[in-house]
């Protein structure tokens, strides 16, 4: 299990919880179940989201590996300039 | 086979670090360089675009008989030649390049001619009958978001955004965590600040140029300056409904991007027109259409408030920000709100924006989009604690900065970071201790960016003659060919000048995320040494062939191979030169590549100090010293590290002071040039003094951080500060222009005096 | 309107051109001689990137009437260095690294050039009143000007 931070507009999504839990070994799949779980995700998650694994910042890598520690942060889908 | 361990001592390095000329200089100072403008084609025509002159406005007919009919006229499009991309945001470039079925900007396209000649082409827009329905515009992001505001496009507006709001306001998205409340609670003083930035607009003084061809096979070709060429074709590719490959897009030398180039406006138009008229079809943007048509910064409304103990800690902050990025949704804000507090150790903290739509043009990135407004507003609200408890400024940053594990306000915990050690350089710096004179102020404040990686490809050949070709597809807008030579040339031990760096089209390489994110350096330079480390694989086998022994026993040293121990073999080592003459003998040409989605970019912090002195009798204000310090990770080559935090800092300058779209009442652009657009000149400014520091960021094989967007973030605030301090009254709006510097200082004159 | 043939010299050549009356030298210089080096940035007269001289005097060429360039002498930035020797300028800009993009580039070489020929011992003040009317986008000037009183010390050593 990996616990997943919830940014906060998202949070009513998430039964207002900040951080979930999920099953996953992959970015891809924790997304996946995520989406499974809490149906209101699905929207964002088609826009677009990076996901931030022990502070690097993924745009869109599907096979990132997740541990049962890692620290995994949900952040909109950015652009430099 | 062992190659150079190179991962865990610390390394010295030969090339990195030292600098060497650039490979592009000698044809960008002789005027040989071509640039957007600058190619033309047997046969071409010259392009013109018709665009709106109301900021609202229906579109019932366009009338384009006549402009057809029009001597030397080959080609017109509307709307209606192109079709309707699958993807959302596909089509909200399509519709920003050519107005739909709503004008929804002064400035937006609505048709455009190609003809034999500029003249042809002018004299044939004329003729063009556009049938406008005028409707009520909002430019305003407070003025747009209150329900009854005319609405720009409907049905945009998502799922977060709560009730309300007109339907302008198309995203909500809030960051955090604590409880800010009981955090105020806490602090021995609140400061609430409302502040308010303008758009301003990147300001390359290339304006955006095309050349497209379209032949009847269906195969095109697209020059044009660009800070992405597979992005071009990207989206040109699905806009023109046409398979990618079918699309070749070979980026000019770039004039200047800052963000600015990482979409596009003219390109499709001229497909279409070279696919209609099958010729070569050339448009060139004149500086007002780059003004009023391409893409401006946000502007933003915001409320930021924070609490601190007398003993300088911070104990909440709370920012809620208002953006307007044109016409289009945008989610520029939501980076605002990353990184409004990012620079700060914060047990309670919530960022709150919201997108709102408005009669403008579509906004594009501008170096570290988002950021510095809020980040202005925070470093603002800061400062005015800071004088209110009467504590040293940047011992307060110390106190409150973000270190290796700090829970950011945006949730990641930070590993390695430069601030502190930025804080620290600023404080002992001289400049920090330069004393000042009455009318005079100082003013400090922080910088914080993401930074990002990306899709990336880069081919490593060596050739027969022992030089060493490096093929990559990123723009060079502030020196990377020379960085990237550079990585190469250290990591296979040879000198710099034995390397050659070409910018490819997309028909030569695989796809290469924009010139965007400050990528390049961190991402091509991450790809480029791996490139070479599969280089010196093969050139180990090479050398092991020729000797008769076993690859695992051959290692590469200072540029050659060399049998790894004594129980190898005693033969000399053979340089990349020699290795590469008989390649063809040895098996054939020799080269290594590297394909990535490039991760591990560092985030960078910066602090900058900044001097003014304030005339009391017209509000002008002179920047008299200033001195960037930033964190680059490892600094490849220093001159272009320096390059981009001085052309930063200045660029945030003229935010602070004079840069801003002005509208009128009817919608307008009122300042489309560079007469009253003002960009700081060379008189307005001092040198602008730099220090690099360099704290190695580990997902990277030489330590690079980007560099390239920090550098806009701190100006905005270092500057309102040291403008407050020195003029003794607190601005909370930009630009700081003369006049309004004045009328501040004139109000608290009379304010004081009514006491 | 029929259009005016012009005869004039362009960095030392004769050469002569067909333009339109409204046409300026900028327009002439880029899509009727070839010489792309100077740049469009406004078209207006406030950026310099297409800063050329007319007769020795610095101007913008975006203010010029081609058919102005009758009978008079033409310097842009393709006529600055000598066969393969670059102006002392031109080589300290690359070495100072006082160009990034480089679009505003050969104006600021020009003008700069102009400078000196008139003031070899500029202050840092004068290089960059002198400058303003040049703009650069990419630098922040410092290496500009840095480059610029680099290379009247050098001259004036020489």
């Amino acid at each position: 299990m990996v616990k997943v931070a919830i940014w906060g507009s998202l949070r009513s999504f998430t039964e207002g919880r900040a951080e979930v839990e999920v099953e996953a070994a992959t970015t891809r799949e924790m997304l996946d179940k995520l989406a499974e779980a809490y149906p209101g995700l699905r929207p964002q998650f088609e826009r677009g989201v990076s996901v931030a694994v022990d502070g690097l910042v993924y745009k869109d890598a599907w096979f990132t590996p997740l541990k049962p520690d890692s620290e995994v942060v949900l952040m909109p889908l950015m652009v430099g300039g | 086979m062992a190659l150079d361990d190179q991962s865990k001592a610390k390394r010295v390095f030969k090339v990195v670090g030292t600098r060497p000329l650039r490979p592009d200089g000698v044809d960008k100072v002789t005027g040989k360089a071509l640039f957007g403008a600058d190619l033309t084609a047997p046969g071409m025509l010259v392009a013109k675009i018709l665009r709106s002159p109301h900021a609202h406005a229906r579109i019932r007919a366009i009338d384009t008989s006549a402009a057809e009919a029009a001597p030397g006229v080959k080609a017109v499009v509307t709307a209606a030649d192109f079709g309707a991309p699958a993807d959302e945001a596909v089509r909200d470039v399509l519709v920003n390049c050519m107005a739909h079925d709503k004008a929804l900007y002064d400035g937006h396209a609505v048709a455009a001619v190609a003809a034999i000649s500029e003249a042809a082409a002018k004299a044939a827009l004329k003729l063009i009958k556009v049938d406008y329905e005028v409707l009520p515009h909002v430019t305003d992001v407070d003025e747009a978001m209150k329900p009854g505001a005319p609405v720009v496009q409907a049905g945009r507006q998502v799922e977060t955004v709560g009730e309300g709001f007109s339907e302008n306001v198309t995203n909500y998205c809030e960051f955090g965590h604590g409880d800010v409340e009981a955090g105020f609670a806490k602090a021995d003083h609140v400061i609430e600040r409302s502040f308010r930035t303008e758009a301003t607009h990147q300001g390359y003084i290339e304006p955006h140029a095309c050349l497209a061809s379209f032949a009847s096979d269906g195969k095109a070709d697209l020059w044009c300056c660009t800070q992405g060429q597979y992005m071009v074709r990207n989206l040109c590719s699905q806009i023109m409904g046409m398979e990618a490959s079918q699309l070749r897009v070979t980026p000019s030398e770039i004039g200047g991007g800052f963000g600015g180039k990482t979409t596009v406006f003219i390109e499709p138009v001229a497909l279409m027109l070279a696919k209609k008229s099958g010729r070569p079809v050339k448009i060139v943007m004149s500086r007002s259409e780059v003004l009023r048509a391409t893409g401006p910064t946000c502007s933003s409304s915001m409320d930021i408030r924070i609490g601190m103990t007398r003993d300088g800690r911070i104990t909440a902050g709370l920012a809620r920000l208002r953006y307007q990025g044109g016409a289009f949704p945008c989610g520029t804000v939501e980076m605002g709100a990353m990184a409004a507090f990012a620079a700060y150790d914060l047990d309670a903290v919530r960022t709150e924006g919201w997108n709102a739509m408005t009669n403008r043009p579509k906004q594009a990135a501008y170096r570290a989009p988002g950021a510095p407004m809020s980040i202005y507003g925070v470093e603002s609200v800061v400062d005015e604690l800071c004088q209110h408890f009467g504590l040293d400024p940047l011992d307060v940053r110390m106190k409150n900065a973000a270190k290796a594990g700090t829970k950011a306000s945006y949730g990641v915990t930070f590993t390695d970071i430069g601030l502190s050690a930025c804080l620290s350089k600023a404080k002992a710096h001289p400049h920090y201790a330069a004393p000042l004179k009455a009318g005079q102020g100082r003013g400090v404040s922080c910088g914080f960016w993401f930074n990002f990686g990306g899709d990336t490809c880069v081919t490593l050949n060596v050739n027969m003659d022992g030089t060493v070709s490096v093929t990559e597809g990123n723009p060079d807008i502030g020196g990377s060919r020379a960085s990237i030579g550079m990585m190469a040339a250290e990591e296979l031990g040879v000198t710099f000048d034995k390397v050659r760096t070409q910018v490819v089209d997309t028909a030569s390489l695989g796809y290469n995320e924009v010139t965007d994110g400050s990528r390049v350096t961190f991402a091509v330079g991450l790809a480029t040494i791996k490139a070479a480390q599969a280089a010196k694989t093969v050139m180990c086998q090479r050398a092991a062939k020729i000797w008769g022994i076993d690859a695992e026993a051959v290692v590469w040293e200072d540029g050659c191979a060399k049998p790894s121990g004594p129980n190898a073999g005693d033969f000399p080592p053979m340089t990349l030169a020699e290795i590469a003459a008989v390649s063809s003998q040895t098996g054939g040409p020799i080269a290594g590549h590297h394909e990535v989605n490039a991760d591990g970019a560092g985030v960078s912090f910066g602090v900058h100090l900044v001097d003014v002195e304030v005339d009391p009798e017209t509000g002008a204000t002179k920047v008299l010293r200033y001195t960037v310090f930033q964190d680059a990770g490892k600094a490849v080559h220093p001159s272009y590290v320096e390059g981009q935090m001085q052309g930063g800092a200045v660029q945030g300058i003229g935010w602070a002071l004079n840069e801003e779209y002005i509208y009128g009442d009817d919608g307008r652009l009122q300042n489309a040039g560079f007469l009253d657009y003002r960009v700081p000149v060379a008189s307005d400014l001092p040198m602008i003094d730099t220090v690099i520091l360099e704290i190695p960021n580990p997902g990277h094989p030489y330590g690079v951080r980007g560099v390239g967007e920090t550098s806009i973030v701190p100006p905005l605030a270092a500057i309102a500060n040291a403008v407050s301090r020195a003029a003794g009254v607190r601005l909370t709006s930009l630009p700081m222009s003369p006049p309004r510097i004045l009328a501040a200082m004139d109000a608290a004159r009379l304010a004081a005096a009514a006491e | 309107m029929s259009r005016i043939h012009v005869n004039t010299t362009v960095n030392g050549d004769a050469v002569d051109f067909l333009c339109e009356p409204d046409e300026t030298l900028l327009d002439a210089l880029r899509n009727r001689l070839g010489l792309t080096g100077s740049k469009e940035g406004c078209g207006t007269g406030d950026c310099g990137a297409c800063s050329v001289t007319l007769d020795g005097r610095l101007v913008c060429s975006c203010l010029v009437l081609a058919a102005e360039a009758e009978a008079r002498a033409v310097g842009t930035i393709e006529g600055m260095a000598a066969g393969e020797a670059l102006h002392p300028l031109q080589q300290k800009f690359i070495e100072m690294a006082a160009l990034q993009c480089g679009i505003c580039t050969p104006g600021i070489l020009i003008a700069a050039k102009a400078l000196l020929e008139k003031n070899p011992d500029p202050t840092e003040t004068e290089v960059r009143y002198w400058l303003a009317g040049n703009l650069c986008r990419c630098t922040g000037y410092d290496k500009i000007i840095r480059a610029v009183m680099d290379t009247a010390a050098d001259l004036r050593r020489a």
